[in-house]
């Protein structure tokens, strides 16, 4: 049994067959090749396989593929495009994370990048607090939050002043 | 080292890192190769089984698999799992790849198939009948001691693994001698690591070239390059191990897993590659726990503070099967049992237990963490016996600075330390004495305020090959390429620390050029020397100094090959700025890569000298190093929930020298935070059955972001004197450090409660029942 789905990810169009019950990540992963959303848990605990579905961040772990037909999604490969990038390619929220060391073994990171562009298209100026409250769905081992924290706090400042 | 630093030291963002914000790294379930097939594992829902039968024959016709193995098929095809570890009288406790007669945990391996995709490999183990004749599980570690539990390996007349002893000093004496004597038992829980990666193999075998290639998420490549070999009795040079990018280990990957041999078997026999990717559940019930010990500590002290002696009775929960280090980790708790403090006798025993649950074996910190916390709930114990402040107890016992290297009645001399120093930092830091004054006027407004401290050392850069079961040096070669771009391989094994930057910095440094030419190589055994690999905080102390010792090899040949061409003595020259040449006369002087370039055209070298540029040094330390410190903590407990808030973390460092302190401050935040889980949140909880029922991360909390306050964290310098950069390591100081001092904390806002000691995690529930209980004493 299969399905045709249909889904813009990253700007590009794609129409596949696919088994029903295929999950989005696997979607992603093994048909489109786009390996940078990870699997951590299988159970939308850990958050490392957070994509933007119609910009709106989601767990693409706990989802299906058939679910996302007509949807328009965003991986951390196509994220530098959804903000000015200072011609360096790389999103604001990259660059953060980068700049302040907001990552280490880097597997929970490109769940973390897109949770923290949702926060920041909801909120421009988060708080310390409200930015550790976005990533109650994100889970990270290595870095104990604090620079990952920074990373947000520097791609706010950044988006900012680029608006201006 | 150099004299002027332009690049250690210093705060260089990452070169690791724009791969992996691009989501362009490569894991190993993102390796995909020609005719991947995919193998699924089924597991033992029982934790202490016969196998009476396996029928495989509806798996082995269902739609896309290709073959389908039980335990039985591959007995006599594959060796056991390793353990490196040997402890005196030691029982055996070997783990087949796949169960073959019987299971002992929950979560072991027991058939795998193998079929063209995951869906299906997973869909075919469903298909698989096993059936089961269960024995009675032997789950609780006090229990499975006594004469009357059931027993886990036949022939075995109990399930003690071995006892462990060491003992320094006057015990008898110092107990004679003691003004008072406190006697506490603490249970340090199970823990389960969590790297955000599973674990995961990718096997392919070429049988024209006879040469299998595993890629797996591994902190150890060359070692399980050895291993695998003998498991599968391949000639070492046929098998080659690559790690790609790895997702966190925090020792969990620091291991030869079944699944690394049984992958490599399967592609073998196939002809196909195979690919194994552990799900969160696997993860959980099948790569390794870490901690879980019974100690019962007995300390002799005077009425001023003096600790006189002291006695640990540990009980330490192996699992039912040793893993690499698994017997080895709970004797590091004996070594380390001294802390940072002088204390003229101790004596310990250890007990290892079988029991029918996961291995332990090292998880961050491994064995340390329980010495420390030990040790420092034991001194706040003293502390609170005298109505004496903690911080001045500790001040007492610790060591005169005259007395390093300071020999422990343990057995293990601390390289270099200061003690007093980093405790005055964090007080300072902290607002101690203020935040002792406000203690006060929270209790009298009725809150429930609690400061905790802790004054660590641990035993770090693993280590001298005399200790180490599969010997502690580390490689490293660099090879300057023809272009003047630097090619540094290291036998260190990194997984998020960090040392694609870090060692950069240390080639920039001493070649005199720009850390973009330097690039790391670690983790592929055809490529890199033989190496340990990164565990044990070892990576920049072991592995750092290795390629230390390369570097400035090769920078006496570029030395002697420019001072030839420049007609100068190559003692008097300077490496800077991608130039070589005459400090006191900068005219004399030739660019890096001319030098590069003339030991590669050879047209002009000093007599003797061999073309190219290479230079390859192993680094044997003479001893472990001993990183410290000192960090302070503020908890405030809701008195109608039990919960417990952390309001504030100090903490100061000391791991010597700092190649770049931004990796630095990550390794002791995020230490920190995993101490935080243990202190806060984590436990691996096994029922009566022995069934893990925390197994997923549903039902196992980590550390959220929100969970935590800002962690303040500052230094002191104490170089080691045992590596020529002085660095100590810093990877498991954070895990090692912060328990204990989030459990004094727990221990002393619960104080007014007559509350003495509170076991791990401090979950609401168990904070709440003890407040209550002694609300009801009071009434």
């Amino acid at each position: 049994m299969s399905a045709e789905i249909e889904v813009r990810v990253n700007g590009k169009s794609y129409r596949n067959q696919v088994e029903p019950r295929l999950l989005l990540v696997h979607y992603l992963r093994d048909l489109l090749g786009l390996t940078g959303t990870h699997v951590g848990c299988e159970t939308s605990i850990c958050g490392a396989c957070t994509v933007l579905l119609n910009g709106k961040a989601v767990k693409s772990c706990t989802m299906l593929a058939v679910q996302a037909s007509g949807c328009e999604i965003t991986t951390i490969e196509g994220v530098s495009a959804l903000a000015p990038t200072n011609g360096s390619g790389l999103h604001p929220v990259q660059e953060g994370f980068w700049e302040e060391h907001g990552l280490q073994c880097g597997f929970c990171t490109p769940g973390m990048i897109i949770t923290s562009v949702d926060l920041l298209r909801r909120n421009a100026s988060p708080s310390q607090t409200e930015i550790r409250d976005a990533f109650s769905g994100n889970l990270c081992r290595c870095t104990g939050y604090q620079h990952i924290v920074k990373a947000v706090e520097y791609a706010a400042k950044k988006m900012k002043s680029r608006k201006r | 080292m150099p004299e002027a630093n332009r690049y250690l030291g210093k705060p260089l963002k990452r070169k690791e890192d724009p791969r992996l914000i691009q989501g362009l790294a490569h894991y190993v379930d993102d390796l995909v190769l020609p005719g991947l097939h995919h193998a699924a594992i089924l597991r033992s829902p029982y934790a202490h089984a016969q196998i009476r039968s396996i029928d495989v024959s509806k798996a082995q016709s269902a739609p896309g698999v290709v073959l389908v193995l039980t335990g039985a098929d591959i007995r006599d095809s594959i060796g056991v799992v390793p353990c490196a570890a040997q402890i005196p009288d030691m029982k055996a406790a070997p783990r087949p790849v796949l169960a073959h007669d019987r299971v002992r945990f929950v979560g072991e391996g027991v058939a795998v198939v193998v079929a063209a995709d995951r869906y299906a490999a997973r869909d075919a183990i469903d298909l698989i009948e096993v059936d089961y004749q269960p024995l009675t599980p032997v789950v609780d570690p006090e229990k499975a001691i006594e004469k009357s539990s059931p027993v886990l390996y036949e022939g075995y007349k109990d399930n003690i693994a071995y006892r462990w002893q060491l003992e320094g000093g006057n015990l008898k004496a110092a107990f004679k001698n003691a003004d008072k004597v406190i006697k506490q038992r603490m249970v340090n829980q199970r823990l389960i690591p969590v790297a955000m990666e599973t674990r995961g193999v990718v096997a392919e075998y070429k049988p024209g070239e006879r040469q299998l290639t595993v890629w797996s998420s591994t902190q150890i490549p060359h070692l399980l390059r050895t291993q695998l070999a003998a498991m599968l009795d391949q000639p070492e040079h046929s098998v080659r191990v690559i790690t790609p990018e790895v997702g966190g280990g925090f020792g969990s990957k620091l291991n030869v897993y079944a699944e690394e041999a049984l992958v490599g078997f399967l592609a073998m026999r196939l002809g196909k590659p195979v690919k194994w990717i552990e799900t969160r559940r696997e993860n959980f019930q099948n790569t390794i726990h870490g901690r879980d010990q019974i100690q019962d500590v007995e300390v002799a002290f005077k009425r001023d503070g003096t600790i006189l002696g002291l006695r640990v009775h540990a009980l330490a929960d192996l699992g039912a099967y040793y893993q690499l280090l698994t017997p080895l980790i709970p004797t590091l708790t004996g070594l380390m049992a001294s802390g940072c403090y002088k204390i003229p006798a101790i004596g310990v025993e250890i007990i290892g237990v079988l029991t029918n649950k996961m291995s332990t074996d090292a998880y961050r910190g491994a064995g340390r963490p329980e010495a420390t916390y030990m040790i420092e709930r034991v001194l706040d114990l003293v502390a609170a016996e005298l109505k004496k402040d903690p911080a001045d107890v500790r001040r007492k016992n610790f060591p005169k600075l005259a007395d390093f290297p300071y020999a422990t009645p343990t057995g293990v001399i601390y390289d270099s330390a200061n003690y007093p120093r980093s405790l005055d930092l964090a007080l300072k830091n902290s607002g101690y004495k203020k935040l002792r004054q406000e203690q006060v006027k929270a209790r009298k407004q009725g809150r429930c305020v609690g400061i905790g401290l802790s004054t660590y050392v641990e035993i770090c850069a693993m280590g001298p090959s005399s200790a180490m079961p599969a010997g502690g040096w580390e490689s490293s070669t660099v090879r300057v390429e023809p272009s003047g771009m630097v090619n540094l391989m290291t036998g260190a094994s990194p997984h998020g620390q960090g040392q694609e930057t870090s060692f950069a910095q240390l080639g920039a440094e001493i070649l005199g050029i720009e850390p973009a030419d330097v690039n790391v190589i670690h983790g592929d055994t055809a490529i890199v020397p033989y190496g340990i690999g990164t565990f044990g905080s070892r990576g920049t102390a072991v592995g750092g100094t290795a390629a230390y010792m390369s570097l400035m090899k090769l920078r006496g040949k570029l030395a002697t090959l420019a001072g030839f061409l420049l007609d100068v003595d190559p003692a008097k020259l300077v490496f800077s700025k991608m130039k070589i040449f005459v400090k006191s006369q900068p005219s004399k002087s030739i660019g890096f890569g001319e030098v590069v370039a003339a030991a590669y055209s050879a047209k002009k070298l000093p007599p003797g000298m061999e073309p190219g540029l290479d230079a390859t040094s192993f680094f044997e330390p003479g001893n472990f190093t001993f990183p410290f410190g000192a960090h302070v903590c503020v908890v405030e407990i809701d008195k109608e929930t039990g919960d417990v808030r952390l309001m504030k973390y100090v903490a100061v460092d000391d791991c010597g020298n700092v190649l770049n302190p931004l990796l630095v401050d990550g390794q002791v935040h995020g230490g920190i935070v995993q101490s935080f889980g243990q202190a806060m949140l984590e436990e691996a909880v096994y029922d009566e059955q022995g069934q893990l029922i925390t197994g997923e991360l549903m039902d196992y909390a980590i550390p959220r972001a929100a969970d935590l306050p800002w962690m303040e964290t500052d230094r002191t310098v104490t170089p080691s004197p045992v590596n020529p950069l002085g660095v100590k390591g810093v990877g498991e100081a954070g895990t090692i450090g912060a328990t204990p001092a989030l459990a004094n904390a727990v221990a002393d806002a619960l104080s007014p409660y007559g509350v003495r000691h509170v076991d791990m995690p401090f979950k609401r529930e168990r904070i709440w029942k003890l407040m209550q209980a002694s609300s009801r004493r009071a009434k």
